[in-house]
């Protein structure tokens, strides 16, 4: 019930459209990787997604956020069911595998996940170089497809740096889901990103 | 006093229901006899702003129907929609965003509290003295300097036409008109039965034969023949609907000459807005309408003059 009124409340704030590229009745596993520019990031693509979806989609985040309070902990683990990563130091490779391992291992045979592969939120709404680990995530679970999602307006809803959300229209854009079938590291990541990019270009 | 006790008001309410059963079967008519060309999407469009129609009557009917807190709250509600839409539209900067939050959820609700308290000295200049200097101030504060003067001109105009002037419309609750009392629900409903009936009837006259546009650089789809067509018949239905108000026949066709007159002037001006913003529609809140603040920008320019020419005429 928590989760209802939450999705509805920040798509009263958020006032936000929903278009789909892919077909939303689909229920296999995903990958859903959006451009990342505000807290209400992965909340607008868990709240746009219907009831049956978003019950099986569980967000990448940071334990150091999430764990930090009792209302953050019960939303992370109860309400979002949240896969809670550490966030390593840049280059601390063996940090990365780990963490790149339990998404994988988490999403077992039923969960999507929700992902940011920028690593952090832009500050100025422009999408950033993409991180490796969604490269990585792929290798190990190639049989999951990945979905582009761009979400618009959501760094002026709630810009980072702010703790209160100001109401505009947004936008989340579903693009058309993709398989990852292996290749060369940097032209995945390019070719993940341009997909990104093509929903922002297209509207 | 609830709607069912004040004849008047069920014959109104009856009156824009009987209209909708009408206009529903001749959209239904139209809907079989035209299947295909370009009349086609003309008339699914008709359809759906139809049926958009009975949806806002209805909510508008039983916030009437239940009284002034359920009528506070639902235009509070539409003032928050308004300026959502209206904020999304303007190139705001991130030193606007506390001043933004403050207009969504301080000054909004506000506005709408003083109604329901009935103050009106402070509500009839909260926003324009208080907020606007308030504001002016914590945008200065935020430190940003880039286009400080048009950012600091769309956050003021944003509250002043999408809660400022749209209040106007719950304020007519709190006039106490000599023999009138109890009874303002009606001017209420004459407001904006005679804004909307005024966009329509623009609408079908300019459809059927207008040809010469008022302003073709911002709307060419206002023509003179809507107009004229649009605002006389409107005015003749004001004039009409006399004894449902305060006002004498001729005095309810001047009221509604007003309220046609300021509504046509708030579409053309929302118009040049979005003209200047590059965008068609506000939103797409309400399939067939657009946006609501494109179902509304009639209304906000109407409500205040309306508001005061019945305040300064009617109230000893």
């Amino acid at each position: 019930m928590i989760a209802a009124a939450l999705a509805a409340g920040s798509r009263l704030i958020c006032g936000a459209s929903v278009r789909w590229h892919c077909d939303p009745s689909v229920t296999k596993q995903r990958i859903y990787f959006g451009n990342h520019s505000s807290h209400l990031d992965f909340v607008m693509i868990w709240s746009a997604l219907p009831p049956r979806l978003r019950r099986s989609a569980r967000p990448v985040a940071g334990r150091d956020y999430w764990e930090r309070g009792a209302v953050r902990r019960y939303l992370a683990g109860r309400v979002f069911r949240a896969v809670l990563i550490e966030r390593g130091q840049t280059g601390d490779k063996a940090g990365a595998q780990a963490a790149i391992e339990q998404m994988a291992r988490e999403m077992g045979d039923q969960y999507s996940l929700i992902v940011f592969p920028e690593g952090t939120r832009s500050s100025n709404g422009l999408v950033g170089p993409f991180k490796s680990g969604l490269y990585h995530l792929s290798q190990l679970r190639p049989d999951v497809e990945l979905v582009p999602v761009y979400l618009e307006n959501l760094n002026r809803i709630l810009p980072k740096g702010e703790s209160l959300p100001v109401p505009m229209m947004s936008r989340v854009i579903f693009g058309p889901a993709f398989a990852a079938n292996g290749g060369d590291k940097a032209e995945f990541l390019l070719k993940a990103r341009e997909a990104l990019m093509q929903l922002r270009d297209a509207r | 006093m609830t709607v069912l006790q004040d004849r008047a008001l069920v014959a109104l309410v009856g009156g824009v229901l009987a209209l909708l059963v009408v206009a529903s079967i001749v959209g239904w008519i139209l809907g079989h006899r035209i299947t295909s060309g370009p009349g086609r999407a003309t008339v699914d469009n008709i359809n759906a702003r139809i049926r958009a129609w009975w949806i806002m009557a209805l909510i508008f009917v039983v916030a009437l129907a239940t009284g002034r807190v359920v009528s506070i709250l639902l235009f509070s509600f539409i003032s928050f929609l308004a300026l959502r839409e209206f904020v999304t539209l303007a190139p705001t900067r991130p030193g606007d965003h506390r001043a933004l939050f403050w207009s969504f959820f301080i000054v909004t609700p506000l506005q709408y509290y003083l109604i329901w308290i009935e103050w009106y000295g402070l509500f009839s200049i909260l926003i324009p003295v208080y907020v606007s200097i308030f504001l002016a101030i914590r945008t200065t504060l935020a430190g940003d300097t880039e286009h400080f003067l048009e950012r600091s001109a769309i956050n003021q105009w944003g509250l002043m036409i999408c809660v400022y002037f749209l209040s106007h419309v719950p304020a007519l609750l709190m006039l106490r008109i000599p023999g009138y009392e109890n009874q303002n629900a009606k001017l209420m409903f004459f407001l904006v039965l005679i804004v909307q009936l005024s966009d329509v009837l623009q609408f079908v006259w300019g459809k059927s034969i207008g040809r010469r546009p008022v302003a073709p650089a911002i709307s060419p789809n206002k023509t003179w023949e809507g107009l004229i067509g649009g605002v006389g018949s409107a005015t003749l239905a004001g004039a009409a609907l006399w004894w449902a108000t305060p006002f004498a026949p001729y005095q309810a066709g001047l009221m509604a000459l007003a309220i046609t007159m300021m509504g046509f002037a708030g579409g053309l001006i929302m118009s040049a807005i979005k003209r200047d913003r590059g965008v068609k529609d506000y939103g797409a809140f309400i399939e067939g309408h657009g946006g609501m603040l494109d179902r509304i920008d009639s209304l906000c320019f109407a409500a205040p003059v309306f508001f005061h020419l019945t305040r300064f005429f009617y109230m000893p």
